[in-house]
């Protein structure tokens, strides 16, 4: 990045050990195996005359023998994580690379550098990276580990390296037109069974998606109210002698019932909205798994059906269908552990997730019950004062 | 206390019943009636309950009976009818008179109208309440024989109407003045309520949509769906449970609406006084001036501008015998205004008096009724976060599972 003309700081970067770092994530492989630690933040922006950019600041820590160094500091924008997720693909077909944030917003009206907007995305790509690094087979890539440690110029030139668009774009093509026939009726039942449960899970994660969102909105909409409603009985009390102490203890109540509200918001934006969202993507992301296994399967297959007709060529391309049998039991094996994996980190996350949610209402609820209670004792004492000094009827 | 009514005799409102009739214009209507049921309160000793006497009115009776008790009363604050159209409802609530929840809500506030005024010291005397109460037939006829529509004031409708009163009485217009604000806040309470419980609604109301999902997930799912299943049905009974809670939530506004009529009660009595006053000054300006004519025609001399000097003066003046009849005239009048204004004075002073005495009584009640509504809104809440803490604690549970 060397035409900065301004820099922008949105936040302090704070510095995050490895011990606090393993009280924020979950390992997948449990905390004693983890020599990666890797934290994205402190977004910055770059205006230069062609265009205007964010980067964040990358940081690794590490005790493997294959880094050079225990500490790295780099800068990246989204455009080289895009790049890196690729190459990723491009590798593996068939694992299951973590989703990245989306390039735009299409709903809401969240501005494109809004400090929520780079928020949001900051907390995505530190994700990104982290489960990257719990990958057991992806946290060894190459390029992985250049995206960690190289400075920017290093960066640039590699990127450089390697098939170009066009050549990708090809590979890409072929594999398509082949994938067309045959893929589906020679997919072993497991991957069947994976593409019916990815449909379903799909559309239900989808639904929760939009039902979290919508929750959330009615919660701001509730909580907008709510502000009015206490001051009414503050402002009461002015014109009021005997009951104005009992309207601005109501009044106080309602207000820090609406700090809870606040809080339970938040904590609903922090966790739930955000590993919703996660798995939307990855659910997209699953059935593009599926579909290049079947594609690297048609590759196969259509081979396989241009040899059945020439009878006299059998032997030369055997070697070819070998290889090509070969990739089809690599991806297929390596699909089937990734999905067991998959499987079981997305049920370890939706359980704490919704755990999550269940706690942060219990503790709101909890509170505004000790809010109110404590009310309703201070108005016990003030009745019990006033019956000892009124006159009965 | 002791004497009134309410401590006599059970009052109820038990029903309400739609029914069709022809009303003054001979068109068919449809209204809802309201059964009243009253028993005498048996003393102990006696060994059997009374029996239960009840007959049918409609609203516009009763409104006939407030109206009536307000013209009749005039230094009473009377307690106020439940509202005649639904107003500050939230969009869930119907706001059609013919509405079951709406006749419901309506058939209480009837019958504690009813037990405000047979508890109140004065009003629950008055014979006309009574026989509202035991005489289904020639009510009407016997209120309107009394008259009380002659009575009333019709200055009194004109509600923003001022009357120049030049020495107001400060007590009044401080209370009047409270009446203001009293429903001022009271109505900007009730709409934001109105407003709250809306969105409150909404909240619970898609949690419901996450049982829907939950199951249908959960179809797909082997170990987690056990989990996801009940879970979802937790989020079920936390969405159903927001109708309990705002049909609660609905007493309170009910409560504080009472009050926002009351507050119009309040202000009617100090207009009423405020008129009195009127009346008192205009009387003594009135004694005032013809004093002073009675005076200019005795001594002959003109002080002020009047026609009638002016028009002596183009004309030619009086003979002496018309201008003694004129003086016989206005010593007259005078005499008789003077007697006026003493017994309006009285009248004012006792006004005064009673409407204070009164104003004393409504205020300890209303600040003993309002502390209780606010006392049984923190009840409502509390109820409402340990319905939602148990709700959650199972689905937290259900979620541990998953």
């Amino acid at each position: 990045d060397t035409s900065l003309t301004e820099v922008n700081s949105f936040s302090p970067s704070v510095p995050i050990s490895p011990s606090s770092m393993i009280n924020q994530y979950k390992f997948e492989d449990g905390p004693e195996l983890r020599d990666l630690f890797i934290t994205v933040d402190d977004p910055e922006s770059h205006i230069t005359a062609i265009e205007t950019f964010i980067t964040y600041r990358v940081v690794t820590k590490t005790t493997r023998g294959e880094f050079d160094s225990s500490e790295y500091e780099v800068r990246r924008r989204y455009q080289d994580f895009l790049w890196l997720k690729s190459k990723l693909e491009e590798a593996h077909p068939t694992l299951i690379i973590p989703p990245l944030p989306e390039k735009f917003i299409m709903k809401g009206m969240v501005e494109r550098f809004s400090d929520e907007f780079i928020e949001t995305r900051r907390k995505a790509l530190h994700k990104f990276l982290n489960r990257i690094a719990d990958h057991p087979t992806l946290t060894f890539n190459e390029d992985f580990k250049i995206f960690l440690t190289a400075q920017a110029w290093e960066l640039s030139s590699h990127k450089k390296q390697g098939p170009g668009l066009l050549s990708r774009m090809g590979q890409t093509v072929r594999a398509v037109a082949s994938s067309v026939r045959g893929a589906v009726k020679n997919r072993p039942e497991m991957f069947t069974e994976m593409s019916n449960y990815m449909e379903t899970f799909s559309q239900k994660i989808n639904l929760l998606d939009k039902i979290a969102h919508r929750i959330y909105k009615e919660e701001r909409d509730y909580f907008n109210e709510m502000k009015e409603f206490g001051p009414i009985h503050t402002l009461w009390s002015a014109s009021e002698e005997d009951i104005a102490d009992s309207l601005k203890g109501l009044a106080s109540c309602i207000d820090r019932c609406c700090r809870a509200t606040e809080k339970q918001m938040a904590g609903l934006s922090e966790h739930l909205l955000p590993i919703l969202h996660e798995y939307v993507l990855y659910s997209e992301i699953l059935m593009g798994v599926l579909k290049r296994r079947d594609q690297i399967q048609g590759e196969l297959d259509s081979k396989v059906d241009a040899l059945a007709n020439k009878k006299t060529e059998k032997d030369l391309f055997s070697e070819e269908i070998g290889k090509l049998e070969d990739k089809v039991e690599r991806a297929n094996n390596a699909l089937k552990a990734d999905w067991d994996r998959w499987k079981q980190n997305m049920q370890w996350d939706m359980r704490s997730t919704f755990m999550n949610v269940a706690e942060n209402n219990l503790r709101y609820y909890e509170e505004c019950l000790a809010t109110w209670e404590s009310f309703l004792a201070s108005q016990a004492v003030d009745l019990h004062v006033d019956e000892d000094s009124e006159d009965r009827p | 206390m002791e004497d009134c009514l309410a401590k006599k005799m059970e009052i109820t409102v038990s029903e309400a019943e739609k029914r069709t009739g022809r009303n003054a214009m001979n068109i068919q209507e449809t209204y809802t009636a309201y059964l009243i049921e009253t028993r005498a309160v048996e003393s102990q000793s006696e060994g059997h309950c009374a029996p239960v006497e009840s007959l049918w009115r409609r609203y516009s009776e009763f409104e006939l009976l407030r109206n009536y008790l307000s013209v009749t009363y005039p230094h009473i604050v009377v307690p106020p009818l439940p509202e005649k159209r639904a107003d500050f409802v939230w969009h869930k609530l119907s706001a059609d008179n013919m509405d079951p929840d709406f006749v419901e809500r309506r058939r209480i506030g009837l019958e504690n109208f009813l037990l405000r005024v047979a508890s109140h010291p004065v009003l629950c005397q008055d014979k006309i309440f009574y026989a509202f109460l035991m005489q289904e037939g020639g009510w009407k006829e016997m209120v309107n024989e009394t008259g009380f529509q002659l009575k009333a004031d019709s200055r009194l409708k004109a509600l923003n109407a001022t009357f120049r009163v030049k020495n107001p009485d400060k007590r009044f217009t401080e209370l009047k003045h409270y009446s203001d604000e009293l429903q001022s806040v009271i109505s900007h309470l009730l709409r934001v309520r109105a407003r709250v419980a809306d969105r409150l609604y909404g909240v619970y109301k898609v949690h419901g949509n996450y049982g829907r999902v939950f199951s249908e997930w959960s179809a797909i799912e082997k170990e987690m769906g056990d989990g996801l299943q009940s879970a979802g049905h937790h989020m079920d009974v936390y969405a159903a449970s927001i109708d309990d809670i705002l049909e609660e939530e609905e007493h309170y506004a009910d409560q504080l609406k009472e009050y926002l009529f009351y507050a119009e009660a309040l202000r009617a009595v100090c207009r009423k006084h405020e008129l009195m006053q009127y009346d008192l000054e205009m009387a003594a300006q009135d004694l005032t001036s013809k004093k002073q004519q009675c005076e200019e025609l005795a001594t002959g001399t003109v002080r002020t501008f009047s026609l009638k000097g002016m028009t002596s003066k183009l004309f030619g003046q009086e003979s002496p015998e018309q201008r003694e009849a004129k003086i016989k005239v206005l010593e007259e009048q005078i005499q008789e205004g003077e007697e006026q204004l003493k017994s309006k004075n009285l009248e004012g002073r006792d006004f005064v008096k009673s409407a204070w005495a009164d104003i004393e009584r409504f205020k300890e009640q209303k600040n003993h009724d309002l502390k209780e509504a606010l006392i049984s809104y923190a009840v409502m809440q509390i109820s409402m976060c340990k319905k939602g803490i148990q709700v959650w604690t199972n689905a937290k549970e259900c979620f541990s599972k998953m």
